[in-house]
């Protein structure tokens, strides 16, 4: 697959790609959690963008699983693997531990049942990589208490009345999610922008818009 | 039955196979007017082998193609047809002919089986009574037709005869297999018995396995075929055909094709041509005006024996027959894969799709699943044009852009 230019005659592998992910530094903050060579399984792969990047800049092995008809048929052009089925079915065909990582990128807040799906990606995965918008920014917690209004911004884009997110939450709700589920953060990556990096920021549930956890299940004691 | 031989070599053959003529046509995206040709296998000294042991030759072909074959060789693309489907898979046969070929929305310029791109090829299968030799064909050694002295045949001599004919074409490796339902079988079994003769599979509306309430289906169907006093024990040719119990067989295979929700939108309890019940056993009601005439039309077009044996060749049909899984059966297939299943579809319902797709992903093959939303039950594979032909190009393209043919190929092209 890294050699999907190799054929000249431009299929529609890889289409687009080289660039895209400039537009997305989360994408490249996920990229970088992941081992290269590794087996991953996107959960909410969209049209395949991070999934085609995977496979192109760290070697990866990788599927998607997207619920949305168009978003199959995108991976599908992009000579990706891809299952057309709904995240709140779970993982149930996956053994434990079988996937090297296991990604969910701004897909948490639109499930039905978060903490199943988030527990079975730390069963299957060796790693889970979890990334959502912050619902305790600053701006957010602004427009509820200045204006009464259900917060809409770049990261959360929907009037409430249209919002396929119906689990919002924040950096602390996620790590007490993962204390909850005896899971191991084992990194924390946070951004203002889809775009670009953030400086260091000192108290992410107040200034981060967007939120990147790598988690694991944590070895059994003894 | 034409059963014209064509052993011409297989280069000499191809160039005038990839020129069929195209016709204007009023119709954008057809191919025009096609013609069916015929090629034999498996001639003397050589037979086919049977799955069930015993063995059957010369065999006749009849197939069709669309599209040319490049100089790689590498852009052949191979539709197998369903239970009552034959060779005629687009365009037409001449210019006043009503119907078009059977999956006429897919294969055409431009369509999601692109013939400006991919040279495709579909056959009649075997046992079948559209032109490939079945149980209608005359037996050599008697000088009659074989009726039920023809062999019991299976999916794998399907397509053992599918990759005889593609030796004739001079296609090595094919750049993809499709097919729905029972095409859809023998595209898997391909994978299964000739890994190295396909780069891709799209597998529809299909199983690994007939399923038993599949089986049953099929099993009503041959007792009404074979419980017509005209059937004469397989041996009718040249008396009266079977008409009554093929017609009857017809009627059960497309209940199992429609769906509840099909049939309520197409007929509900509508009457037809009546103010009101007759208070008698005839036709009242549309649905069964509906399946009379789809039976009794089917019945001019399809041989009662053919059926038998093909629905005997459905039912025999489980990739998993001997060995331990399925992801053991699939261990070996190099192909990478698409399998889509119809969210209505009674006969082959999507979890039948998701365990092949679940036994390609324990052994890490590629592959796609997609799941269309249609409320035309097992039929969808033949209607949802819009539903199937994006995933399907989009698939072929990305198979094209990854495929090498083997080197043997290149160099005999």
């Amino acid at each position: 697959m890294s050699g999907a230019d190799a054929n000249g005659s431009g299929g529609a592998v890889g289409n687009g790609l080289a660039g895209a992910i400039q537009d997305r530094y989360d994408y490249r903050l996920i990229e970088e959690m992941v081992p290269d060579g590794a087996t991953v399984l996107d959960l909410g792969c969209g049209d395949g963008e991070l999934l085609a990047a995977l496979v192109r800049d760290k070697h990866v092995r990788g599927s998607g699983v997207d619920v949305d008809p168009a978003a199959v048929e995108a991976c599908v052009g992009k000579g990706l693997s891809v299952f057309h089925g709904d995240l709140d079915e779970g993982l149930a065909d996956y053994l434990d531990g079988s996937i090297d990582a296991v990604i969910l990128s701004f897909s948490l807040q639109q499930l039905r049942r978060p903490r199943m799906l988030v527990r079975e990606m730390a069963r299957v995965g060796r790693l889970a990589i979890v990334s959502f918008p912050n619902f305790a920014h600053w701006s957010v917690r602004g427009q509820l208490f200045a204006q009464g209004r259900m917060p809409v911004s770049k990261e959360l884009p929907y009037q409430w009345y249209e919002t396929p997110n119906i689990h919002l939450c924040t950096v602390n709700d996620f790590r007490d999610l993962c204390r909850r589920e005896g899971l191991r953060i084992d990194r924390e990556a946070y951004l203002n922008h889809f775009d670009r990096p953030a400086r260091s920021l000192r108290r992410p549930n107040l200034t981060a818009r967007i939120a990147i956890f790598a988690i694991s299940r944590q070895a059994p004691a003894g | 039955m034409k059963e014209s031989s064509d052993s011409a070599s297989a280069t000499g053959d191809t160039s005038q196979i990839g020129d069929v003529p195209i016709v204007a046509d009023p119709e954008a995206g057809s191919v025009g007017l096609v013609t069916t040709r015929f090629a034999t296998v498996a001639t003397p000294p050589g037979v086919l082998a049977l799955e069930g042991g015993q063995s059957l030759g010369p065999i006749t072909v009849a197939y069709e193609t669309y599209g040319t074959l490049n100089e790689r060789r590498d852009n052949a693309v191979l539709v197998s047809h369903a239970l009552s489907g034959d060779a005629h898979v687009a365009g037409r046969h001449k210019p006043s002919d009503k119907r078009l070929g059977w999956w006429d929305m897919l294969v055409g310029p431009g369509k999601a089986l692109d013939t400006d791109r991919y040279f495709v090829i579909c056959s009649n299968v075997l046992g079948g009574c559209n032109g490939t030799t079945g149980p209608a064909s005359i037996d050599p050694a008697t000088g009659e037709p074989f009726g039920t002295t023809f062999p019991i045949i299976t999916i794998a001599d399907m397509v053992d005869v599918q990759m005889l004919l593609l030796d004739q074409l001079g296609i090595p490796k094919l750049l993809a297999t499709i097919g729905g339902s029972m095409g859809g079988m023998q595209a898997l079994q391909l994978s299964v018995a000739y890994p190295q003769r396909t780069h891709s599979v799209i597998a529809i509306a299909t199983a690994a396995q007939q399923s038993a309430q599949a089986i049953a289906f099929n099993e009503v169907g041959r007792q009404a075929i074979m419980a017509d006093p005209q059937w004469r024990g397989g041996h009718y040719y040249g008396h009266k055909l079977p008409r009554r119990g093929l017609s009857v067989a017809r009627m059960i295979g497309h209940i199992t094709y429609l769906s509840d929700h099909a049939m309520r939108e197409k007929f509900g309890r509508r009457l037809q041509e009546l103010p009101d019940y007759s208070f008698t056993f005839s036709a009242d009601f549309e649905v069964e005006s509906y399946l009379h005439y789809q039976g009794m039309a089917f019945t001019d077009r399809f041989d009662a024996n053919s059926y038998l044996y093909i629905t005997r060749a459905i039912d025999y049909f489980d990739l998993t027959r001997g060995k331990a899984s399925l992801a053991e059966a699939l261990r070996h297939t190099e192909a990478r894969f698409l399998c889509m299943s119809f969210s209505s579809d009674g006969l082959h319902p999507p979890y039948q799709l998701k365990e092949i797709v679940s036994a390609l992903r324990a052994t890490h093959k590629h592959v796609s699943y997609y799941e269309a939303q249609s409320d035309f039950g097992h039929d969808s594979f033949l209607l949802e044009r819009f539903k199937m032909e994006g995933v399907i190009s989009n698939f072929l393209a990305s198979s094209a852009a990854t495929f090498k043919p083997p080197v043997a190929a290149t160099e005999r092209a």
